[in-house]
């Protein structure tokens, strides 16, 4: 198992506000629109540089993305910011015909994704948000796996053409991928080369399946890990390949099962080469109050969860 | 003037012509509220906007116009087919399969003349103060111009973006609305009454002013006057009263037209009411 290291934590969101605002610098036509959450979705850099690029729009979700798709026309490049449910769940129907239909140039940022955003609960713990935005043709989905990763994610979507959801969170967690990475759209990372088992991981779960990588490894199971940042669209080449390899996969993510990144994984595979899968996600459940490792625990996304599941899988290979 | 009123009116005439026939054409769509803005879409594309004849997606430097009541889409085809966006003999695939005129106006097609989709209610307000917005950081002093259908300010998008416009003073926005007073389940009054929407906008800070929409004098004369109110801090709403089905007169002032097609009596009966001015589809 390769070693991965960290120097400290950070959370992705900040990430993304690092990037927002070098992204500003690079390019005048990035514009920036918040409902009510500058604070929370890191956004003062972008603000203080570029005051007159930045639209306050109050708690009105709404016509913040109709706002936003209207800015493209005429060449701006929105990016707009809230927690992931007032991003997603509230304006579906916004974001489907004004943005995606449309095929506006807007960047849908989604701070406080998943059970990690804690103690506020379940009204604003989403876990069905990347279904929801995988569903809608010509989105990309995109959800990053450290602060590094989520930075680079950010400005690799202002130079894309075209509708992108892109998901992070509030916890701070291992700052372990390079700093100066180039991020490519749909192109999957390979986290760790193995040959027992592909573990495919998205958002907070690839350093969990980095840990869980390591746990295996002393009771001898040499994992391939492989971190799918882009859920779509997906990588199906690297994907295919390293299941050609191992026979088996687990999929984690920070979401329900129902409509994530296994349920993608899942449909490749049963067309392109069935194989035996488990999945480490949420089970059709809304999430509770807790600090954010009390909950990875309760609901089984921990790296012994991990474990557990490729341990199950390995055992339904033929 | 670009245009004598005479002229307009005939204009008018033909884009009425085409609606019943686009929508008798497919046997579905929405002839009430299309016959009623005949005469604002006129005005708008012949004599208000400047635009440019070829098309493109960011409009800098001319007037931009969203409709957000989507579903009127035949009189906004057939105001772009004559305004020479594309060529008329298109307006008889009108909802039909592989046709670029959809049901509901959309960009996915690449049907010059439209800038997003809309259909879906409430969302052409916000999505017009986001192309004034980016006009205003681009230096362009060009018109954003709405229409809306008065039952669909029940929707509260709508509302979020009438607080939003005149707080940022966006006073190059234009938003007109088709007062006549019906939906599809019957007259809002009965159905949910908007009451005063002239005190609601005011109320949130606009400047409003009231038009008869089905006068072509007074609609050309109440958007030169809207223009004249922009530049001074305040969104403009344009209150229009318009009848249903205006222009022919079985359908004229009843909801029970404004999702229904005439069948062939009925078709004959409404293009014997509208002189055939620019030459049919």
């Amino acid at each position: 198992m390769k070693k991965y290291t960290y120097t400290e934590k950070k959370d992705t969101r900040s990430g993304f506000g690092a990037g927002l605002h070098e992204a500003g610098k690079k390019n005048e036509n990035v514009v920036a629109l918040c409902a009510d959450l500058v604070g929370s979705l890191k956004m003062d850099a972008f603000i203080k540089d570029f005051p007159e690029r930045f639209t306050q729009v109050g708690i009105a979700e709404a016509n913040m993305i109709g706002i936003a798709a209207g800015m493209t026309i005429g060449g701006k490049i929105p990016f707009t910011g809230t927690f992931a449910n007032f991003s997603t769940g509230r304006v579906y129907d916004q974001i489907r015909q004004s943005v995606a239909y449309s095929n506006k140039n807007v960047k849908i940022c989604a701070s406080h994704a998943g059970l990690t955003l804690g103690e506020d609960g379940a009204t604003h713990q989403i876990l069905e948000d990347i279904g929801l935005m995988k569903m809608l043709p010509g989105m990309v989905v995109i959800n990053p796996c450290d602060y590094n990763q989520t930075k680079a994610a950010t400005l690799a979507i202002a130079e894309y053409e075209g509708p992108v959801y892109l998901r992070f969170g509030r916890p701070v967690i291992p700052v372990f991928t390079d700093p100066d990475q180039k991020f490519e759209i749909g192109k999957a990372w390979m986290v760790n080369e193995g040959t027992d088992v592909t573990i495919i991981a998205t958002g907070h779960m690839v350093w969990k399946a980095i840990e869980a990588g390591e746990k295996l490894a002393e009771l001898g199971i040499d994992a391939e890990i492989i971190n799918i940042h882009t859920i779509k669209p997906l990588d199906d080449e690297a994907i295919l390949k390293s299941v050609k390899k191992t026979g088996c996969v687990v999929t984690c993510e920070e979401h329900n099962k129902f409509g994530g990144l296994g349920e993608s994984v899942a449909r490749l595979l049963t067309t392109e080469l069935p194989t035996p899968q488990e999945f480490v996600a949420t089970n059709d459940t809304f999430g509770e109050s807790g600090t954010p490792d009390q909950l990875m625990a309760k609901y089984g996304l921990d790296a012994v969860n991990i474990v557990e599941a490729v341990q199950k899988v390995i055992g339904r290979k033929k | 003037m670009k245009h004598t009123i005479k002229e307009l009116e005939d204009i008018a005439s033909q884009i009425r012509r085409d609606i019943v026939r686009m929508v008798h054409g497919c046997q579905s769509g929405h002839p009430g509220g299309s016959l009623g803005c005949a005469d604002f879409f006129t005005a708008l594309y012949f004599e208000i906007l400047n635009h440019k004849k070829e098309f493109s997606m960011d409009g800098i430097g001319e007037d931009l116009f969203f409709l957000s009541n989507g579903h009127i889409s035949p009189v906004w085809y057939s105001t772009l087919a004559h305004a020479g966006y594309f060529d008329k003999s298109e307006l008889a695939t009108f909802r039909k399969l592989d046709s670029r005129l959809q049901g509901h106006p959309t960009t996915h097609e690449h049907l010059p003349g439209i800038r997003v989709a809309s259909g879906s209610l409430g969302q052409g307000m916000s999505v017009a103060i986001g192309a004034a917005l980016t006009k205003r950081l681009n230096g362009d002093k060009s018109y954003v111009f709405t229409l809306h259908g008065d039952g669909e300010l029940q929707e509260g998008q709508n509302w979020e973006a009438a607080m939003f416009a005149p707080f940022h003073e966006l006073d190059t926005l234009i938003c007109s609305v088709d007062y006549n007073g019906q939906q599809i389940d019957g007259p809002t009054k009965k159905v949910l009454s908007l009451d005063s929407l002239q005190a609601k906008f005011e109320a949130f800070g606009w400047h409003v002013i009231n038009t008869d929409g089905n006068d072509m004098q007074a609609i050309v004369e109440g958007l030169h006057y809207a223009k004249t109110l922009t530049g001074k801090g305040k969104p403009i709403l344009n209150l229009m009263s318009t009848q249903m089905g205006a222009g022919v007169d079985y359908m004229m002032g009843s909801h029970k037209w404004h999702g229904t097609a005439p069948n062939d009596e009925q078709l004959a009966a409404a293009l014997a009411q509208l002189p055939e001015t620019l030459g049919d589809y």
